[in-house]
């Protein structure tokens, strides 16, 4: 237990006194907190819209007044022609054109039926998907519009129409930021949890200072204990603050209780550190461990739900995110956050964070040895 | 004499994808208490991969060793207890400051630096001025006695130092062998290796180590006595030409550089100065001058080495 204390004493002296760690442990959750999750917004906004009207009628005109002011479109290319307008689209002046017909008015009003043509540039598939599917929405409501301005209902409704409402459950206003803090918050953590604990162990290799450690007679689980533990320590400061810039900026206080939610990091952690030390022991130098933990935890973050929901990827991914710690965090952080379940609700995440941290730190463990062949 | 360290037949290659790079070739030695003993070569030689072997990090393809009687396989635990081991790249803590590794040695030691500070008070005392300076930012003097402070607070029976004197001054290389002298007295048991060839007359016995295989192990007077033959230096105005010269004549059997003059061996016996002279004038060197020395532990390593 002594030589614990002076594990943790050097270790705290040695991250204190490294001023770019504590810089980058600190100043990166802050700012990356204050940016991302407002730039990183599912909403598509200025579409750039090309219209061709054939047409010029009163219709046609207040068909795409109606667009432009739903916010979501702005004009950016008002042609004659669709070849011109496609043209626009190839120079990248517009994402999106909607070619009214010549006899769209009259069709309208005399055959009780229009067709518009939209063609939509495909380069980006967010922007296209979404683009596509606001102007029909816009669509559909301009033709109910139009038809309760002149159709003289019938008593009995001929045609039932169905029409749908919304309503955001746990997250009645859809705030992206909702459900985006507290994602990008686990990205941090394990950030900190996989690479800055295994560079650090690395350091000791890259340092020939683990010779020293080596020759001793501290044991190798004192060793190990004595590395993780500030980490955690470390990586829970982080997730605090994190915690409070959520509430003090975004308004965002959890329905559930933050005690769950540091429960369950605290679990988390011990997997992702485990995760850490594994790849100590096989990185040589610390660009080695770099490189592993920032690919292994592009594809944690990339696989976690937090861009995609996991319920849209192929079953093959969905399988890897099973073996994904990150995912279950991202999850638990959303359950308790919006939902506000409890101990109970994430008892599965829980068992699954503790067979994560039992297989990566028993493999480390496994794999870490004090004399080599 | 107590033995503290025995080897018998330490083998170990290191093996790459394409070539198998013999370390250590099968060598044997034992080393008793109270003595410095010297493992003297060139870089390569297999000197760290011993140490590591002795200091249980690493272990041997095959052979025995053991350290203060402990089998450096199978009780390691307790060889790491009772040895002290400063490896040849200096691996404290940079960040540390002098007495923050000192203590924190001491720690993971379970040492008590009070207890054992009059083991270290000569060294120490001369760097306790920095103490609260990082490591890092030590000389390279300074760094190499916090090193053996460190490998030393645990009091410890054997102690391994590799290396210790590359990049250091004169001055303080001689100040770090007078502190391993006092240690000897203190019955402390001392490996060190090194590749300067002047300090091996330092130690009490020295091995002559190349290429993972022992040349000869002996007093450094002893090695000095195995050099049987009579050793010449000369020296000219055409340094250059004459070391050309000697080196390709037949009746010449090692010359080489050292210093201001060339040592010369003859493949014969016998008038060794009229050759020698004969051969000076046949060139027309001017100044010549043709010395008998007393070989040095350098010239046997030379004379082994061309065996």
């Amino acid at each position: 237990m002594r030589t614990l204390k002076f594990l943790l004493q050097k270790e705290f002296l040695q991250i204190i006194r490294d001023p770019a760690i504590f810089r980058i442990l600190f100043i990166m959750p802050i700012i990356q907190l204050l940016i991302l999750p407002l730039a990183a917004d599912y909403e598509i906004k200025n579409i750039n819209l090309g219209v061709v009207d054939h047409d010029r009628s009163a219709y046609s005109i207040k068909l795409v007044n109606k667009i432009i002011a739903s916010g979501y479109f702005r004009l950016t290319d008002y042609s004659v022609s669709f070849q011109k307008s496609l043209h626009a689209i190839e120079q990248d002046r517009s994402d999106l054109v909607l070619e009214i017909p010549a006899q769209f008015e009259r069709s309208l009003v005399k055959d009780n039926e229009a067709t518009l043509f939209v063609a939509v540039n495909a380069i980006n598939g967010v922007k296209a998907g979404l683009g596509g599917a606001y102007i029909q929405s816009i669509l559909q409501d301009y033709n109910e519009e139009v038809r309760a301005q002149w159709i003289q209902y019938p008593r009995m409704d001929p045609q039932p129409t169905i029409e749908v409402r919304y309503s955001n459950w746990f997250n009645p206003n859809m705030n992206y930021r909702y459900f985006m803090v507290p994602g990008i918050l686990v990205m941090l953590v394990t950030m900190i949890g996989s690479s800055f604990a295994s560079n650090n162990i690395v350091r000791e290799k890259e340092m020939g200072t683990i010779e020293q450690i080596n020759v001793s007679p501290i044991r190798k689980m004192n060793f190990i204990i004595g590395k993780l533990v500030p980490f955690w320590i470390l990586a829970l400061t982080v997730l605090t603050i994190g915690l409070a810039i959520a509430r003090l900026v975004y308004g965002i206080v959890p329905v559930g209780h933050y005690l769950t939610i540091y429960i369950f990091a605290g679990i988390y952690l011990l997997a992702i550190l485990g995760l850490g030390l594994l790849l100590s022991t096989y990185a040589q130098t610390q660009q080695q461990s770099m490189l592993v933990s920032f690919f292994v935890t592009m594809i944690f973050n990339l696989l976690s739900g937090l861009y995609t929901p996991i319920e849209s990827m192929p079953a093959w991914a969905q399988t890897i995110t099973r073996f994904n710690p990150v995912s279950y965090f991202i999850d638990v952080m959303r359950m308790v956050v919006l939902k506000g379940s409890g101990l109970g609700d994430i008892r599965p995440h829980i068992v699954a964070m503790l067979g994560f941290a039992v297989f990566f730190n028993g493999w480390a463990i496994l794999n870490y040895k004090k004399r080599s062949g | 004499m107590e033995e503290r360290v025995v080897v018998e037949k330490i083998v170990k290659k290191y093996k790459t994808k394409k070539t198998e790079l013999i370390a250590l070739n099968g060598i044997s030695f034992s080393v008793g208490r109270g003595e410095i003993f010297g493992l003297i070569g060139p870089d390569g030689a297999g000197k760290t991969s011993l140490f590591r072997i002795l200091t249980t990090v690493l272990l041997a393809d095959s052979g025995k060793s053991s350290v203060n009687g402990y089998d450096t396989v199978r009780e390691y635990k307790k060889i790491r207890q009772c040895v002290g081991y400063m490896p040849g790249r200096f691996s404290l803590y940079q960040d540390l400051t002098v007495q923050e590794n000192l203590e924190f040695f001491a720690a993971i030691f379970d040492a008590d630096i009070k207890k054992n500070y009059r083991l270290i008070k000569d060294i120490y005392s001369q760097i306790e001025p920095f103490k609260d300076r990082k490591a890092g930012q030590l000389s390279g003097g300074m760094k190499q006695k916090l090193a053996l402070s460190c490998a030393l607070i645990h009091e410890p029976e054997v102690l391994f130092l590799d290396e210790p004197t590359t990049g250091v001054d004169a001055v303080s290389r001689k100040e770090f062998w007078e502190m391993l002298h006092r240690l000897k007295e203190e019955g402390i048991t001392i490996l060190v290796s090194t590749s300067y060839m002047d300090e091996a007359s330092l130690c009490d016995r020295v091995a002559l180590i190349q290429k993972g295989e022992i040349l000869s192990i002996n007093t450094p007077e002893g090695v000095r006595e195995e050099f049987r033959r009579p050793l010449w230096a000369v020296k000219a105005t055409e340094m250059f030409r004459l070391m050309n010269e000697l080196a390709g004549d037949p009746a010449v059997a090692s010359c080489y550089p050292f210093g201001q003059y060339h040592h010369v061996v003859l493949k014969t016996a016998g008038d060794d100065r009229g050759v020698l002279e004969a051969l000076m004038k046949k060139g027309r060197y001017e100044q010549a001058e043709i010395l008998s020395i007393k070989p040095n532990i350098e010239d046997c390593f030379m004379a082994l080495m061309n065996k």
